[in-house]
């Protein structure tokens, strides 16, 4: 793919990009292998639903950082993946069909949606609005699913309370050999991992470069001959499938209930980007495990009597609106700069230099 | 003034179907009429420059040409096949590649990739590559490959999006106001890209500056108030007394010396 080039820019891009891939690669694998070293389970449980998030994170990183598809309601299909599995392990027994249902039953649901969607030409804000309200309105309705006229099978929905009996992932093949929280966890990582250098591959592929060119420019993807909304909804499709994944794991760490379709979820993943940095993959992960360690540590001092104020909900929206305003392109963004400004003091007088014999170059 | 037609269908050989033909086009929107029953042939390998003033509907037609608008009324056949109503898509695949009035390019993609973009939909991978190469070479913008498209000059985007429009070689070219915001080099190599582009494609263009229509035109096509309001010769045309009274007034269709400064002078003179 860099056949042909001749400046310097782009080898040295990609040199960059391999360091950060390593360095990616080396704290996924060192979670991996050191967290369950010295964790208590606790911890462990904690750190499998960030990895769940990640991914839920990575989920909207993909269509609305590369391809321009701001959905509000990336909950829609982790909640569907989580009942998905819930539902089916229930009846099932065994768990591995589950788990693949959990993620192509959400794919096929955004398929659906997103061929309205982009077949009808919805715009961008009417396509926030739409997903929004369709994540709202699987939280109104597992919400009254209380009841044994609710029941799929031998699955009550258990309507507010949602299924607190969510079976855990057996080994494949071995029902009832139930994974252990320290399994689970390696999985949770393993998939983040997997899922991370997955998008990280498609982007470079013919279809990634073409998705972030639809991004930049629709009227003139279209006019080169390409059908705009095949390659929109085959990322939105992979997006539900990523958020159906994240449900998954999320109902292994948890159980599922219907706060997973609510609005502070879908917000949240909004947030873990924006802080970030939209348009990369590694803003969002970072993101959204900075958050989680945020919230949850907000959770533990507004415990302490006197702090009863210090409302996590709060901090994340000032957070919010200080990073829009200030820092628009998130943590990455601001890495970036602080890294190029530290550069251009360091080869000031070189970079002046070649500056000249560029212009007196022809 | 109506012998004009005549001189467009002699050029081709007139037997042979026309690659492209618009019978009655008409593009409304609410009461105003922006396109008005407009009947335009254009032969292979033709190249049509088309005038008019500003609102004369020459943009608008070319949108109902592409598919980004879908006409009102009337027909747009491309060798035979009605188009009218198509996606901008499946008519940008039978061969149709547009250079748009404000340049529609990937500001945030780097110019070589941008051309890539262009290329990729019709050569799959090293052809794509070596397609790109050639179109950049071609348009004169190697030099700039790696740039941000984002961070160039409007001439430069120009240019971009002129790479992007041959690369795929399209059999029909158009071309909205491509010499817009550049430089007397730049403009000097579309002039002569176009002459090499017409050996083996059909081009439209459509432009405001007069000298560059006459460095570059055979037969003009005049819109006035959505409909076509003559055609014919270049000389022919600007010398019309119809068409100097609705658009060109007397500065450019007298002769350019007397009228314009040194340095268009000069660049009609390098014809």
């Amino acid at each position: 793919m860099k056949a042909g080039r001749v400046k310097a820019g782009p080898v040295k891009a990609g040199r960059m990009a391999l360091a950060g891939n390593l360095a990616v690669l080396a704290a996924g694998l060192a979670a991996l292998f050191g967290l369950p070293a010295f964790a208590e389970t606790y911890l462990i449980i904690n750190s499998t639903i960030f990895a769940a998030f990640a991914i839920l994170a990575l989920s909207l990183a993909l269509i609305w950082g590369y391809a321009g598809i701001l959905c509000f309601g990336q909950a829609a299909f982790f909640g569907l993946g989580g009942y998905t599995y819930a539902v089916a392990a229930i009846n099932m027994g065994e768990t591995t069909l589950p788990a693949l249902m959990a993620v192509l039953l959400p794919a096929l649901f955004a398929g659906l949606l997103g061929y309205f969607m982009f077949w009808g030409r919805i715009s961008d804000v009417y396509l926030g609005v739409i997903t929004l309200t369709v994540s709202l309105i699987f939280y109104r309705f597992v919400n009254q699913t209380a009841g044994e006229q609710w029941n799929i099978g031998d699955a009550p929905l258990g309507g507010f309370n949602g299924i607190p009996s969510t079976p855990i992932l057996n080994w494949p093949g071995r029902a009832g050999d139930q994974l252990a929280p320290e399994d689970i966890f390696a999985l949770s990582v393993g998939l983040l991992l997997a899922v991370y250098f997955g998008c990280k591959l498609l982007l470079a592929t013919r279809f990634g470069r073409i998705l972030v060119a639809i991004r930049e420019n629709e009227t003139r993807a279209e006019l080169l001959g390409y059908d705009v909304r095949l390659y929109k909804l085959a990322i939105f499709m992979l997006g539900g499938a990523m958020a159906g994944l994240s449900g998954l794991l999320f109902a292994n760490s948890v159980f599922v209930s219907p706060t997973m379709f609510s609005l502070p979820v879908s917000g949240q993943i909004i947030i873990w980007i924006i802080i970030g940095g939209l348009g990369t993959l590694i803003g969002p992960v970072i993101g959204c495990i900075l958050m989680q360690v945020l919230t949850n540590w907000l959770g533990t001092v507004s415990q302490i009597k006197g702090f009863g104020w210090v409302d996590p909900n709060l901090v994340l929206g000032v957070l919010l609106v200080i990073f829009v305003l200030l820092v628009p392109r998130g943590l990455t963004g601001l890495a970036a700069g602080v890294w190029s400004w530290l550069k251009g003091l360091a080869n000031r007088a070189p970079a002046e230099r070649s500056a000249t014999r560029e212009q007196t170059d022809p | 003034m109506t012998t004009s037609s005549t001189t467009a269908s002699s050029t081709g050989s007139s037997t042979a179907r026309p690659l492209l033909q618009t019978r009655g086009l008409t593009m409304r929107f609410g009461g105003v009429v922006a396109v008005d029953h407009v009947d335009f042939t254009l032969q292979e390998r033709e190249l049509r420059c088309v005038i008019g003033p500003n609102g004369a509907g020459k943009s608008t037609f070319f949108k109902c040409l592409t598919g980004q608008l879908v006409p009102s009324e009337g027909d747009v056949l491309y060798r035979g096949t009605p188009i009218a109503g198509s996606g901008s898509h499946r008519i940008a695949r039978l061969g149709v590649g547009i250079k748009t009035q404000v340049p529609n390019v990937f500001d945030g993609l780097s110019a070589r990739d941008n051309v890539w973009i262009a290329a990729a939909k019709v050569a799959p991978g090293r052809a794509a590559e070596r397609r790109t190469d050639e179109a950049m070479a071609r348009v004169g913008i190697a030099a700039i490959g790696h740039r941000l498209v984002g961070q160039l000059a409007h001439g430069q985007r120009q240019l971009v999006e002129l790479a992007m429009v041959i690369a795929p070689e399209p059999d029909l070219i158009l071309l909205d106001e491509p010499a817009a915001g550049m430089t007397d080099e730049e403009v000097d190599r579309l002039v002569d890209l176009i002459a090499e582009l017409n050996r083996s494609h059909a081009l439209v263009v459509v432009e405001h500056d007069m000298q560059f229509i006459r460095r570059i035109a055979r037969i003009v096509t005049v819109f006035h108030q959505g409909a076509v309001l003559i055609e014919g010769g270049v000389a022919a045309i600007l010398t019309n007394e119809q068409v100097r009274d609705v658009y060109l007034g007397k500065q450019a269709a007298s002769p350019p010396h007397a009228s314009r400064g040194e340095v268009s002078a000069q660049r009609t003179e390098g014809s």
